[in-house]
């Protein structure tokens, strides 16, 4: 029965929380299932390097491309907000701490999330809509773990790659533009780079990597197993895959930072 | 044997099963009738465990569907064969792996042996030689034969078929007929097909089940069905447009001079 009159806000809000709790029940018995199917999963090893090549290699143009932009604007900025305060030797040094620790990981991995979660989330989707998971499941064969097992592992290990490939292309766009924009030599730029070099700068940013990439597949599978309905709910789930992974990779950088950051290099 | 008792399904606020009652023996071909929406398949869903019932059980050879655990479940479900409604073949397979795939799962068999038996499988539904193409290649009807190959893949002693002949033109809804039947009498299987095309219901059914309001209307021989003096029976096996079945469906309004067809309800 629907509410009516000074109620019927109150009503819609109900149904919300219960939306949002019964969402999270649903997340959270997913991810036991991932869990639970994980170790039998492993032995998927064809379809897991398949996975890798679909999320990693075949991400690599779009990575390289961004990443080369990322490293040019991030030297135009720091440049421009350093002239007549700070030395233009800093600009290296900034570019490499912003991007080991934060722009390489964080970029990359909504990138990816972009081009892997909506893929993923509209792969399953349409298997759904399709019946191809009841298919698997009256072959008794387990969805979780034939289908997001390998997607997930390869997505946890893919990422960091992917996160190398980027901080090399990116510090390599930052220094083309220091050196062909800004007037700096390629011997300043690399000093810059050197002064305030912490090599667990890079393992941070690594270590943020294998959380973003498990965080992108699960939320591709996991949207792409709750669709309902036809090519519609196929849209739905792929448009909720995007922003989950995007804002989750967010505040997982936040938490991640402080744990990692301050616990571990503190 | 399959055994149905006191089935009861709820999607929401929707009541789709309402205690249905159904006894279905070895070797026996049943086919369950009714319109479409009114919980055919997901009747069949029940039988293979894709479905639990919110009241009521089903048994398959004494054991309880709803029970048992998942992995008891994966092994009763390597006894059934499934043919889906659009065959839900997997795109990201070839014809070949589709019909493999539980064997290679289950099975120890060697690479030549799993070839083998898609090959025989293959020429059982009609097939040669198509091991290598993808279901984009393929029509209608043969993705259908291919979804029949994989669900005897496994040597099953059920196969469920959910509306095996929809979207198909005569001629191929009659070889998937004559198909089913002889798939039926050379493996001596037991089949559950859902349906609402009458033509393959007598050719295929050795029992027809009508399904009407979450209940079974009518349950008896092709001939039974026939001679049935049941209004509702009477209105599906006929196709007339009023009577019992449409009454909660609103007049469907023809205007002179219009093609078009207005819904009144």
């Amino acid at each position: 029965m629907r509410a009516v009159g000074l109620a019927a806000p109150f009503a819609a809000t109900g149904e919300k929380v219960i939306d949002m709790v019964a969402g999270s029940g649903r997340l959270a018995l997913f991810l036991g299932r991932f869990l639970r199917e994980l170790p039998p999963g492993i032995r998927y090893h064809r379809l897991f390097l398949e996975q890798c090549i679909q999320i990693g290699m075949a991400s690599m143009p779009l990575v390289v491309f961004t990443s080369l932009f990322v490293g040019g604007v991030a030297a135009l900025q720091s440049a421009y907000q350093f002239r007549g305060y700070i030395p233009l030797v800093y600009v290296g040094t900034v570019i490499s701490k912003s991007v080991f620790i934060e722009l390489g990981p964080v970029l990359t991995a909504l990138v990816v999330g972009g081009r892997v979660g909506a893929a993923l989330a509209a792969e399953i989707g349409t298997m759904r809509v399709t019946e191809q998971i009841d298919a698997l499941e009256t072959l008794a064969i387990r969805p979780v773990r034939y289908l997001v097992v390998p997607r997930v592992t390869a997505a946890f290990f893919m990422l960091p790659m992917l996160t190398v490939f980027a901080n090399t292309i990116a510090i390599l766009g930052g220094m083309l533009v220091a050196v062909n924009r800004i007037g700096l030599s390629t011997v300043t730029f690399n000093r810059g780079m050197k002064l305030l070099f912490d090599v667990d700068d890079i393992y941070g940013g690594l270590l943020k990597s294998f959380a973003f990439g498990a965080i992108i597949a699960l939320s591709g599978c996991y949207f792409g197993f709750q669709t309902t309905g036809g090519a519609e709910g196929v849209g739905e789930a792929t448009k909720k895959a995007v922003v989950a992974s995007c804002v989750l990779i967010l505040v997982t950088d936040y938490f991640l930072a402080e744990v990692i950051f301050r616990l571990l290099f503190g | 044997m399959i055994e149905i008792n006191g089935i009861e399904k709820r999607f929401g606020p929707t009541s789709v099963l309402r205690g249905v009652d159904l006894e279905i023996p070895t070797g026996q071909s049943v086919v369950i009738l009714g319109r479409s929406g009114c919980g055919k398949s997901v009747l069949l869903k029940h039988i293979i465990g894709l479905l639990k019932p919110d009241a009521g059980s089903v048994r398959v050879d004494g054991v309880e569907v709803g029970r048992l655990r998942y992995n008891e479940l994966a092994e009763l479900r390597k006894r059934f064969g499934m043919l889906f409604q659009m065959a839900a073949l997997f795109d990201s397979m070839t014809v070949g792996e589709n019909i493999g795939l539980a064997l290679r799962e289950h099975g120890k068999l060697p690479r030549e042996e799993i070839a083998a038996i898609v090959a025989e499988k293959l020429s059982l539904v009609g097939l040669r030689g198509i091991e290598t193409k993808r279901p984009s290649q393929l029509s209608g009807g043969m993705r259908k034969r291919v979804g029949l190959a994989r669900a005897i893949a496994m040597d099953p002693d059920y196969i469920l078929y959910d509306e095996p002949t929809t979207g198909l033109d005569p001629v191929t809804a009659q070889q998937i007929n004559v198909l089913i039947r002889s798939l039926q009498e050379k493996l001596n299987i037991t089949s559950i097909v859902v349906t609402h095309d009458m033509n393959s219901a007598t050719y295929v059914g050795d029992r027809l089940c009508l399904l009407y309001d979450g209940r079974i209307r009518f349950d008896g021989s092709p001939e039974a069905i026939r001679r049935s003096a049941d209004p509702v029976v009477k209105q599906f096996i006929h196709g007339e447009a009023h009577g019992p079945l449409t009454d909660g469906d609103g007049e469907i309004e023809f205007s002179r001079g219009d093609k078009t067809a207005r819904e009144v309800s």
